[in-house]
């Protein structure tokens, strides 16, 4: 899309106004600095997909539109989360985080912080593994993707 | 040369081909108004209420096929522009809107008449700008007219500061425009469009369905040449009407909720669909589940969003009305490929039998005046050439019924937003547009109290509207809804209290009338269009319980329709 104030909004209106949904959107500008990149992820049937694949289109700011479930794709999504290790208790963290292929990233007496970066349900898993009660905080990017091999979305 | 902002935006109007702007000032657009004060290309016309400017511009446009331009100061004169920028949005109507604002080092602040347009503005335009440099002012304005009226039209607001207004900068009019996120197709695909062909060509129960992307496309001439090529019965939504003549044999009248019932039961019953410039509204379709179940469905519209949203179709075409038109008459000439005769004619025959049931018809009386006559009276009286605006309700219905439209851009109205208050000012804008043309304002008594502070703008600018108000003392619409659906219970549908129609009028300074006599419609009518040079205001006191037939209920399909 355009680096434009006001080009979020317009795609955030868009699916409130209409009634779709919206899962995560992540955003950011490009190599190119007069555009961004949004990733959103949303659920429908072929039908609503197809309707909100249209009506991004129709907006002016919007540059480009590629639906990246169309082909193969890569999805990442990056997790921090914070702790509570203590002890024993944070041989443990570590062994995990390791497994996880995560690193933390910050340490205290009391707690870790934690850094992995992959699919979806992988960092469900992550959250999964860990003992609910050692959670003091947690915050993900939203999924940001891309398709697999030459094909690529360029203006 | 260095021209102030205001300067920019007035002689950028001026280059840009605009004439007319409709607007009410306020102090965030002092500026402009001053250079507008300076200069005599661009005429101003200052209407009454923000909404007036908004519904004139839109008038304008409707009856042009231009854009209509309307400026508006920040805060309350932006808000109470909205309902015109909505009114102009849902019925894809090009117009550019432009809002004061408070100067950029206070946007934010809640400062004095603050609000923040773009933000209020953004569901209903097709797009908005806030310009914060002077520099960037002509491009964007450019850009405005450039969107507001290529593609699928629609209103588009650009929002300008005042300190951008008093600011300084080079001018050169930018005759050009690029926008990389913004190229409308204009093409159809042309195997698609043979697809097309061949379907029509091949179809034993054809119909053709169009709307106002004809009308607004400015495809009228294409499409009746190909109606009357293919012998195929045709009918319009209440957008689309004027689009193909009104009188003649192969239409069947509009379609929908109060269309009629040979244009619905030809819907019903078709198996090959071609709409064109339509966008299946669910007051044309009723009962989606049942909507033409038997056919096969051809969308031509310029609007991918339009194709397929509430009715899958089978062959989509997304181009413009005119270019689709073309290639579709084209392949239909080269290749002297005829229709199937046998089986057209005999779809005739049972489309001839429903028209049999003149669904239209009405008692008619030579003690109270019926609506409908009023609407034939005036039909006749003007030989169907008036412009004709109307707001909403139930006097709308009647004149989209018994006007037979035959030319694009005279029948102007508020379908998809459904405004009370669109038809006084949209005439004016007609008026201003075609100074020497008769424009009639069709009216209720409830509606015509929603923008009439524009009497005095039609005083000040001697526009000679004629308002034809169908006084039925009710908001009928509502009653209508009520005496079928709530047993009756006429909850606030009521109009009392109504003012002295003819008083008013005369008190703006116009000509009134009063006409409760069947025997004096037609005779008034005539004295009223006799007055070349003044607006009439004819208050014609009507059947309080006459309804609008026939009628689909909702969730019932096409032809399930209510018929007296
Ligand atoms: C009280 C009331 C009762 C009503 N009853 C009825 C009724 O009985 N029947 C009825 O028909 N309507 C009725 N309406 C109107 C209804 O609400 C809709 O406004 C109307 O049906 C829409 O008309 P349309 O499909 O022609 O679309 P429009 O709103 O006119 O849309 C035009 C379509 O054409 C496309 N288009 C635009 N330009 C081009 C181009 N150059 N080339 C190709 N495509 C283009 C657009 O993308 C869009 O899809 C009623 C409204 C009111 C207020
Ligand atoms: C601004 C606005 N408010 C409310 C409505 C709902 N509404 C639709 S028709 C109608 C009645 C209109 O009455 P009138 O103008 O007298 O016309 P009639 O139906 O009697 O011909 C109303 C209230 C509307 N369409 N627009
Ligand atoms: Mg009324």
């Amino acid at each position: 899309m355009e680096n434009e104030a006001g080009a979020l909004s317009r795609v955030a209106g868009l699916f409130s106004a209409r009634g779709y949904n919206i899962e995560s959107l992540t955003v950011a500008p490009t190599e190119d600095p007069s555009m961004s990149r949004m990733t959103l992820v949303t659920r429908g049937s072929e039908e609503i997909i197809e309707q909100i694949t249209k009506q991004l289109n129709k907006l002016i700011d919007v540059i480009k539109l590629q639906d990246l479930t169309e082909g193969t794709h890569i999805e990442r999504e990056m997790l921090l989360i914070k702790v509570r290790a203590m002890n024993s208790g944070r041989e443990e963290v570590m062994r995990l985080t390791d497994i996880f292929r995560g690193s933390i990233i910050d340490v205290t007496e009391q707690s870790f912080t934690i850094e992995i970066t992959g699919a979806s349900e992988k960092l469900d898993a992550f959250i999964e593994a860990l003992d609910k009660d050692l959670i003091i905080e947690t915050v993900r990017s939203g999924v940001t993707g891309i398709a697999r091999g030459e094909k690529s979305l360029r203006v | 040369m260095e021209l102030t902002g205001a300067e920019i935006l007035v002689r950028f109007l001026k280059d840009e081909g605009v004439r007319h702007v409709f607007g009410y000032p306020g102090g965030a657009v002092l500026h402009i108004y001053d250079a507008l004060y300076k200069q005599d290309k661009v005429e101003h016309i200052l209407v009454r209420h923000e909404q007036g400017a908004t519904h004139a511009a839109d008038g304008y446009a409707r009856a042009t096929g231009k854009p209509g331009v309307a400026l508006v100061t920040s805060g309350p004169g932006a808000t109470n522009a909205v309902t015109g920028i909505a009114t102009a949005y849902m019925d894809s109507v090009p117009m550019v809107v432009i809002t004061g604002q408070v100067p950029t080092n206070l946007i934010g602040n809640d400062a004095f008449q603050e609000v923040d347009s773009v933000g209020i503005t953004r569901p209903c335009v097709k797009h908005n700008f806030l310009v914060k440099r002077v520099e960037d002012l002509a491009i964007t304005l450019k850009r405005a007219f450039y969107i507001a009226t290529t593609g699928r039209p629609g209103p588009v607001v650009v929002d300008v500061p005042k300190d951008v207004t008093a600011a300084k900068t080079n001018y050169v009019y930018p005759r050009k425009v690029e926008i990389r996120s913004y190229k409308p197709v204009t093409k159809g695909h042309i195997g698609q469009i043979k697809r097309a062909v061949k379907l029509m060509l091949s179809a034993e129960r054809p119909m053709i369905y169009t709307g106002g992307g004809v009308v607004l496309g400015g495809g009228s001439k294409l499409l009746t040449e190909m109606t009357r090529l293919l012998g195929f019965p045709i009918t319009n939504t209440l957008m689309g009407l004027g689009a193909y003549p009104g009188t003649d044999k192969q239409f069947l009248g509009m379609l929908g909720m109060h269309g009629t019932y040979e244009a619905n039961m030809a819907m019903h019953h078709c198996d090959v669909l071609i709409a064109i410039g339509a966008r299946f509204d669910d007051r044309v379709t009723g009962n989606i589940e049942k909507f033409c179940s038997k056919a096969k469905i051809i969308h031509v519209d310029i609007d991918p969003s339009s194709i397929s949203k509430n009715v899958r179709v089978d062959i989509p075409i997304v181009g413009t009305v005119e270019q689709v038109l073309q290639d579709m008459l084209r392949i239909l000439k080269e290749k002297k490929r005829e229709p199937n005769k046998a089986a057209l004619k005999s779809w005739w025959k049972q489309i001839e039998e429903w028209r049999r049931t003149e669904c239209l018809k009405y008692e008619p009386s030579d003690e109270v005046i019926k609506p409908q006559y009023v609407l034939e009276s005036l039909y006749k009286v003007t030989r169907g050439n008036a412009y004709v605006t109307s707001d909403v309700g139930q006097h709308q219905m009647w004149a989209a019924q018994f006007y037979k439209f035959s030319k694009p851009y005279r029948w102007i109205n508020s379908g998809g937003l459904g405004t009370m208050g669109f038809g006084l000012p949209a005439a004016m804008g007609a008026q201003i547009a075609h100074p020497r043309s008769t424009v009639a304002c069709v009216t209720g008594e409830g509606s015509i109290q929603m923008c009439i502070q524009e009497l005095a703008t039609c005083l000040q600018y001697g526009l000679p509207i004629k308002i034809i108000t169908l006084n039925n003392r009710f908001l009928g619409m509502v009653r209508q809804w009520q005496e079928f659906f709530y047993e009756g219970r006429y909850a606030m549908s009521y109009m009392e209290s109504l003012p002295d129609f003819v008083k008013l009028a005369e008190s703006y300074g116009h000509v009134g009338m009063r006409i409760e006599d069947p025997a004096d419609v037609t005779p008034a009518l005539k004295e009223a269009m006799g007055m070349k040079k003044r607006l009439v205001f004819m208050d014609f006191v009507t059947d309080q319980t006459e309804n609008v037939y026939p009628m689909i209920p909702a969730g019932a399909g096409l032809n399930e329709m209510i018929l007296v």
